[in-house]
């Protein structure tokens, strides 16, 4: 009697899971999945990032109030904490040596040459430049995630009650949805990309594995409950171009291919990223190296060089930085890139840091752990704007095109234009540098030598 | 954690918390805790190192070297914002008054003593030619030649040597700058 009871019930409950897993399943397809297939919006995310963006105004407005009712000031992040003289070390020293009498051919060493040097040294160890970079953008006010909450304290009773809210929503509700999309999203990428790798080479074969490639992506982007706003789309890149933009994280991809289709570029992985490279490929030509390939220059820009030529072939994207910033600034644009000929099609991408931060910082946390993060953040806000083409100009070397290129992606995307090297994040500075600034200073001690 | 940290702080009646205001401190701890890579509440010397514009400075070495005190190879934030103390303008000599009669560490004598230490490589307070000879050749690199660059030395040490024991002492030393404006060349200042 009783095992037959017992039996009923964890029957009952197997159905009822069961069902509820299937309804589950239908609203997200339905609601989520198929308009975004076909590049349709039910106005959901709309109305949950209208509400979202509300509370957040009035977490801020509770948090300001808080913070002037116990008078202190939080000094605002984006002005720097120091007073940075940026006078050139010939002003500097200059004026140091002021109280000396001028030599007759410029040239002098004093004591107190030093206090330059030491001066800039400190400043530099209170805040840099580049080390900043590589972390994540503090916030103004906090955007009620418990990782963003570093130098906020305790304001009221109802916004930590809020801030809990907050927390069941992101990891209860939006995650497991956001986790189902993308599984849906990525098992949807191998299979059909598979399946249209059987076809025979045909201008059909080629739309449909755009069309393939554009669904599956903008699932993916549904899955992160990404809002794009994309500008200047007559700029977008065509076919037998270079697509370079300023890089984040993974999820610039996910943006990109979210409104255009790409042929992507990348070293060769093992696990379930081989598995989607593998498929991918099937369906249309991806440019995929070998980690001994990588290390052939010549090797590498021939076979861009050979995709760029072929007209018929997708636009390549290329991430120049070489690795992830923090999206306050553009770092160094590798010239590699730069060398292959062909049309450039710069692209910035700005993400809104309120809604969740997307950079990824490699160092701290693997590409599972972050992911888990995006997909408990609020949202993905984010602009993207195509910049006109650019190509080589006549006495322009790689390497001046490529700051040319970047200067303009910084202008747009309102981001510091940094000469610093992003590898800079693992490797040590350059020694050439240190022996460009004893050069300046050699020079200022010697003198000028035509006076003799 | 962060916040933990700042209790200790808080708690804290040291005297280099008398040179910088609360908001300032937080703002040093975060810097000290982001440059910290081993998280073990002290920095080493390649933790400094790590810091592109300090690896590119002529003087790096000597001026991360200055963080540390004799024969130690870690600081903790104490001795970081006490060796950051030196750089507070003069001005803000209110709050530094206190503790003990001496002289507070942003004065202008304290700056130049720091500059000093920058010269005097083996720390027994005088500048020798050779001490001078091995900064200067930290300075310009490999661009002046070794004859020239003692010639320079040998002039500079003519000009500050009033006792004639061919190095300077640090009085002679405060004697040759008197003229220069060490309160604002050697001073950074906060924004806030």
């Amino acid at each position: 009697h009783m095992d037959l009871n017992q039996q009923n019930c964890t029957n009952d409950a197997w159905g009822a899971a069961r069902s509820a897993a299937q309804v589950w399943l239908s609203l997200v397809v339905g609601l989520i999945m198929l308009p975004a297939m076909f590049g349709v919006s039910l106005g959901i995310t709309e109305t949950y990032m209208k509400v979202l963006i509300k509370t957040l105004k009035w977490a801020t407005f509770r948090i300001q109030k808080g913070r002037r009712e116990r008078e202190t000031l939080k000094p605002s992040p984006s002005n720097g904490i120091i007073q940075r003289d940026d006078g050139s070390m010939e002003k500097e020293i200059g004026e140091l040596r002021r109280s000396r009498p001028k030599r007759p051919d410029g040239g002098d060493f004093t004591l107190s040459d030093v206090f330059y040097f030491s001066r800039k040294g400190l400043e530099s160890i209170v805040e840099d430049e580049v080390t900043q970079r590589f972390s994540s953008e503090e916030l103004v006010s906090w955007n009620l995630l418990t990782r963003t909450n570093n130098n906020f304290h305790y304001v009221s009773l109802r916004l930590t009650v809020l801030w809990g809210l907050g927390v069941v929503i992101r990891y209860c509700i939006l995650a497991p949805l956001r986790i189902t999309l993308a599984a849906i999203g990525i098992s949807w990428l191998v299979i059909g990309t598979t399946v249209v790798g059987l076809l025979p080479s045909s201008r059909v074969k080629n739309w449909l594995s755009e069309l393939v490639h554009l669904m599956c992506y903008r699932i993916c982007a549904r899955g992160l409950s990404a809002t794009v706003h994309y500008h200047n789309k007559q700029n977008r890149p065509r076919k037998g171009g270079i697509c370079v933009a300023n890089h984040t994280s993974p999820i610039d991809v996910v943006i990109l291919a979210n409104d255009g289709c790409y042929a992507m570029v990348g070293q060769v992985h093992g696990g379930l990223m081989g598995v989607i490279q593998r498929s991918m490929v099937k369906s249309c030509p991806h440019i995929w190296f070998e980690r001994s390939e990588m290390k052939d220059r010549h090797l590498v820009t021939q076979r861009l060089r050979d995709h760029v030529n072929d007209k018929t072939k997708l636009p390549i994207l290329i991430f120049p930085e070489g690795t992830c910033i923090n999206n306050t600034s553009v770092m160094m644009f590798k010239k590699g890139s730069f060398e292959i000929g062909g049309t450039i099609y710069p692209v910035a991408i700005k993400y809104d840091p309120q809604f969740g931060d997307a950079f990824w910082n490699s160092a701290k946390y693997n590409m599972v752990s972050y992911l888990l993060r995006m997909m408990t953040s609020w949202a993905i806000v984010c602009n993207v704007w195509y910049l006109p083409a650019m190509t080589q100009m006549e006495g322009e070397d790689a390497v001046q095109f490529a700051n040319r290129v970047k200067s303009a992606i910084a202008r747009q995307g309102g981001l510091v234009d940094l000469s610093w090297d992003g590898g800079l994040k693992r490797d040590k500075v350059k020694n050439t540098f240190k022996e460009l600034e004893q050069k300046k200073y050699s020079s200022m001690v010697v003198g000028d030598d035509s006076s003799d | 954690p962060l916040w933990c940290d700042k209790v200790l702080l808080r708690a804290s009646r040291r005297v280099e918390i008398a040179y910088f205001s609360h908001s300032q401190i937080t703002r040093l701890y975060s810097r000290f805790h982001s440059l910290d890579k081993g998280e073990n509440g002290a920095l080493s010397r390649e933790d400094f190192q790590r810091i592109p514009e300090l690896a590119i400075n002529p003087l790096g070495d000597r001026i991360i070297n200055a963080f540390f005190p004799e024969g130690e190879d870690q600081v903790n934030f104490r001795g970081f914002m006490r060796t950051l103390a030196h750089f507070r303008p003069v001005e803000d000599n209110e709050k530094s008054k206190g503790h003990d009669a001496s002289e507070p560490l942003n004065s202008r004598n304290n700056k130049l003593l720091f500059a000093f230490r920058l010269y005097d490589l083996d720390r027994d307070d005088k500048i020798s030619r050779d001490e001078l000879l091995q900064v200067l050749r930290m300075m310009v690199g490999v661009n002046i030649s070794d004859e020239q660059l003692g010639s320079i030395a040998d002039r500079t040490i003519q000009e500050a040597d009033t006792n004639g024991d061919m190095s300077i002492s640090f009085s002679e030393f405060i004697k040759v700058l008197e003229k220069v404006d060490v309160e604002q060349k050697m001073s950074i200042r906060f924004l806030h």
